[in-house]
């Protein structure tokens, strides 16, 4: 538009920015909220102090490494307005897979006695291949069958599980080489963890591909009429969060040294729970990484809170819960609080 | 059909008196006073937008006046929800239908009020035997044990009237009834609408059709603008007189008008069929702006949404430049340099919870701003600032939510993201609708100013002054074929309307 610079400024027109709370600035309360509960209560009951013990937080950023790496998948699946139900089962199912082709020559009955002692690469990249493939599967029945993500990936997590089992009969795969055990050990998960989470979090600031996963959360008619190819991109999505699943798989049997079919069981909903936590709606075009990370970290600390108190493991699925509905009612307000401003 | 005849002033059933009614922006109802006689059918009739939906919705409880009264047999009520309409006797029967579509005709029709045993269980034969008579006293021959999915839409739009009879209503409102239903099916819904006449019933009709209005109507009111322009016998009076009362009106306001004399021919349609149109032909000149009118339903929408590539046509072919082009898509719409700005600004264009940035820029991230899929941020705010500025959108900064302008404003930022593509043909669908006075002749100047720059422009408007006052030329439809052509110098609002309401 040749007019548009010989315009005059409006006043109060674009060009501003309107500085706000960061929408973390809740959860992230929350997060230090409940670090101080479980200090002051540690004091109290256990005569020990909660944050001021590094092997126990290095514990229990392990422990929710693996859940915030699938985190990370599901809440770009979120934000699309779509659920990814299979992540645990497939899970299992690149743990299986990955771990069979990273076996030592040591192993007697190694799944293909032929292929051990393989370079890294190999299971590696067959893992996120195969992590990949189900999120192919998966988005592609949502893109072109129409049926709701949450009916292709219930199917996808069940199909993932059995062939996870069908695979060695149920048997585990263990006796893995020492390079593949490395990606499970030390730091390297969190370092993992870490580095997807930072990668997706420019990913979906800065990219094009970013901009359009918000817009199809947002509106997906509106989206189909900007141009944008909702199907494709969906797959696309569906695509990234199954490699990142495969990638969960590859690290959960690096750390046990082992594969198991039984690996990653309700990860799904830990990874869900992390992701509306942390503030994505499930009803689309909202949720930021940064948030899913500090809901990776309420999850990692009430589960090392509890442990700490010595409180049985049934109060921690209760209170998990409770925290995942209040977590859900809160972005029911949100969503209200916005609908009533427009 | 017979007119019987209603000579003498008798009571009212229903009465409308002074009723007001305004939404933010819009006066939608302006002192109407209206009466419906017992056993008789009163249709309303009035152009888009005139305010017959406000008023049927607000005798139907659905919203409340601003002031007015209603009266029943003389008697003023308050009819605050639908509940306490359908207690008074009133009945409507919506355009869309409200059935479910799993459950039985005879399910649908007593929902929440079926009969019980005293265990709470229902008793499907007193169901079915309710039913049945019901529906045979109307002449309606479908079976109570069929699910309403699977009936024909004729047959639904019956079994609606069934279900608004089964609660004894007196006075039953039907919006635009036949715009779904066949010839015989329309038929066969005036007979029941004779008999519930026979039977002491009275029917409130709003209809597009003229042609029904002088079918089954008693009584005749037409609407203007929120007013009440008159009521009349249709026998007292011609089509030409009551087009005249619809569409009387002086252009009361200024408009650009359409600038320079056009190019050469960009976009021409050959024969297309669609879902909603049939054999529609036309030619787009550079610099043109080619007005589309027609009633609600005519097609134009459909007409529209095929050229876009969101539902392309089933034969018929388009040409760009003179080249046959293949638009299945919205993309490659775009790509050939087509835009449109939907008719629902909630549905299909905003992203309502998204800034006013990200609302704007997301069609121009398709094919600019973006090097190696990183998005150039400052020179993409830049380019939407800019674009913010010129169309004046009000609004402390590019970082608002867009869910929190008005209507005007949201309309200017979807136009922004079309214009940020500097499209060669752009599709305007109501480009006014809902939006303030103020920022609808600033959008007119702005179209006006790009068809001066050369682009084409097809512009839907249900308002004849707009198409009047902007375009070159105006295409009208009916009924999905287009009944006209006019030039702007021959054009005139009897003429627009005698070619959309034939």
């Amino acid at each position: 538009m040749s007019q548009a610079r010989t315009l005059e400024t409006a006043p109060g027109a674009a060009g501003r920015r309107t500085r706000r709370w960061p929408p973390e600035a809740g959860i992230l309360m929350v997060l230090v909220g409940l670090a101080l509960a479980f200090e002051v209560l540690g004091w109290i009951f256990v005569r020990q102090s909660f944050l001021f013990n590094e092997q126990r937080l290095v514990v229990m950023i392990l422990q929710v490494a693996v859940i915030g790496i699938i985190a990370v998948g599901v809440t770009q699946v979120i934000i699309t307005g779509g659920i990814d139900l299979s992540s645990g089962s497939v899970v299992a199912l690149t743990a299986m897979v990955a771990a069979s082709l990273a076996q030592s020559s040591e192993a007697v009955r190694a799944v293909y006695p032929t292929l051990t002692d393989l370079p890294l690469i190999v299971p590696l990249a067959t893992g996120l291949a195969v992590g990949a493939l189900a999120g192919l599967v998966n988005g592609s029945l949502i893109a072109w069958t129409g049926i709701p993500p949450f009916i292709a990936t219930l199917g996808v997590m069940v199909t993932a599980r059995g062939i996870a089992k069908w695979y060695t009969h149920g048997e585990p795969v263990s006796l893995l080489t020492d390079a593949y055990a490395g990606i499970g050990s030390g730091a390297v998960p969190v370092a993992i963890f870490l580095a997807t989470a930072a990668l997706f979090h420019l990913a979906l600031r800065y990219t094009r591909y970013g901009k359009f996963t918000y817009a199809i959360g947002a509106n997906p008619q509106a989206a189909r009429v900007s141009g944008i190819n909702v199907g494709r991109h969906l797959i696309v999505v569906y695509t990234i969060a199954g490699t990142l699943s495969g990638l969960a798989g590859i690290v959960t049997s690096a750390r046990a040294e082992s594969g198991q079919s039984g690996m990653g069981m309700m990860y799904e909903l830990d990874a869900i729970a992390a992701a509306v936590i942390g503030g994505a709606s499930l009803s689309g075009g909202v949720g930021r990484i940064t948030g899913t990370v500090i809901g990776t970290l309420i999850l990692g600390v009430v589960t090392s809170g509890f442990t700490f108190l010595r409180i049985d493991a049934y109060y921690q699925e209760i209170v998990k819960g409770a925290i995942i509905v209040v977590a859900v009612v809160a972005d029911q307000y949100r969503q209200r609080a916005r609908r009533r401003g427009a | 059909m017979a007119v019987p005849a209603h000579d003498a002033r008798q009571e009212w059933l229903l009465e409308a008196r002074g009723v007001s009614k305004s939404f933010p922006g819009v006066v939608a109802l302006d002192d109407v006073s209206l009466g419906v006689a017992t056993g008789s059918v009163h249709a309303l009739v009035g152009e888009n937008g005139a305010g017959k939906s406000t008023l049927m919705k607000i005798i139907a409880g659905l919203c409340t006046p601003d002031s007015g009264e209603l009266r029943l047999h003389g008697r003023a009520v308050q009819l605050d929800t639908p509940r306490r309409a359908l207690q008074a006797g009133i009945a409507m029967i919506h355009q869309e239908l409200n059935l479910m579509p799993s459950m039985t005709v005879a399910e649908n029709i007593w929902i929440g009020r079926e009969p019980v045993s005293r265990l709470g269980i229902v008793r499907h034969r007193e169901l079915r035997h309710r039913t049945r008579t019901l529906l045979e006293r109307l002449r309606i021959g479908v079976d109570p044990d069929t699910a309403v999915g699977e009936l024909p839409i004729a047959a639904r739009q019956l079994v609606e009237i069934a279900k608004a009879l089964s609660h004894e209503s007196r006075l039953i409102i039907m919006d635009e009834p036949t715009s779904a239903l066949t010839e015989r099916d329309a038929e066969q819904l005036f007979t029941v609408i004779g008999e519930l006449r026979a039977a002491g019933r009275a029917v409130l009709y709003i209809t597009h059709r003229l042609d029904e209005v002088f079918a089954i109507a008693d009584q005749v009111s037409v609407l203007r603008d929120g007013r009440h322009v008159g009521s009349d016998r249709p026998a007292n009076l011609s089509r030409d007189d009551l087009i005249r009362m619809m569409v009387g009106r002086e252009l009361a306001r200024i408009y650009p008008g359409a600038p320079g004399v056009p190019g050469a021919v960009v976009l021409a349609a050959h024969a297309l069929t669609g879902a909603r149109f049939r054999d529609v032909s036309f030619e787009l000149r550079a610099g043109e702006i080619l007005g589309l009118a027609g009633l609600m339903g005519a097609g134009r929408s459909e007409l529209a949404a095929a050229l876009f590539g969101l539902s392309p046509a089933r034969t018929g072919h388009l040409s760009l430049d003179g080249v046959r082009v293949r638009i299945d898509s919205p993309r490659t719409a775009l790509a050939h340099g087509i835009a449109l700005l939907t008719e629902d600004r909630k549905e299909s264009g905003c992203f309502l919870m998204l800034s006013i940035l990200e609302n704007l820029e997301i069609a121009a991230l398709g094919r600019e701003f973006v090097r190696a899929g990183v998005v150039r941020g400052r020179a993409v705010r830049e380019a939407c600032g800019a674009m913010s500025r010129q169309l004046r959108v009000k609004t402390p900064g590019l970082d608002e939510c867009i869910g929190n302008l008005s209507g005007g404003n949201q309309q200017k930022v979807l136009l922004g993201r079309c214009l940020l593509l500097r499209p060669r043909i752009l599709i305007l669908d109501e480009p006014t609708r809902g939006v303030d006075v103020g920022a609808k002749s600033e959008i007119h100047e702005l179209i006006a100013r790009l068809a001066a720059q050369g682009t084409a422009v097809l512009m839907i408007s249900s308002e004849l002054p707009e198409i009047l006052g902007m375009s070159h030329r105006i295409m009208v439809m009916h009924e999905g074929r287009v009944t006209g052509t006019l030039d702007r110098d021959q054009a005139d609002p009897v003429q627009i309307m005698q070619l959309a309401a034939r």
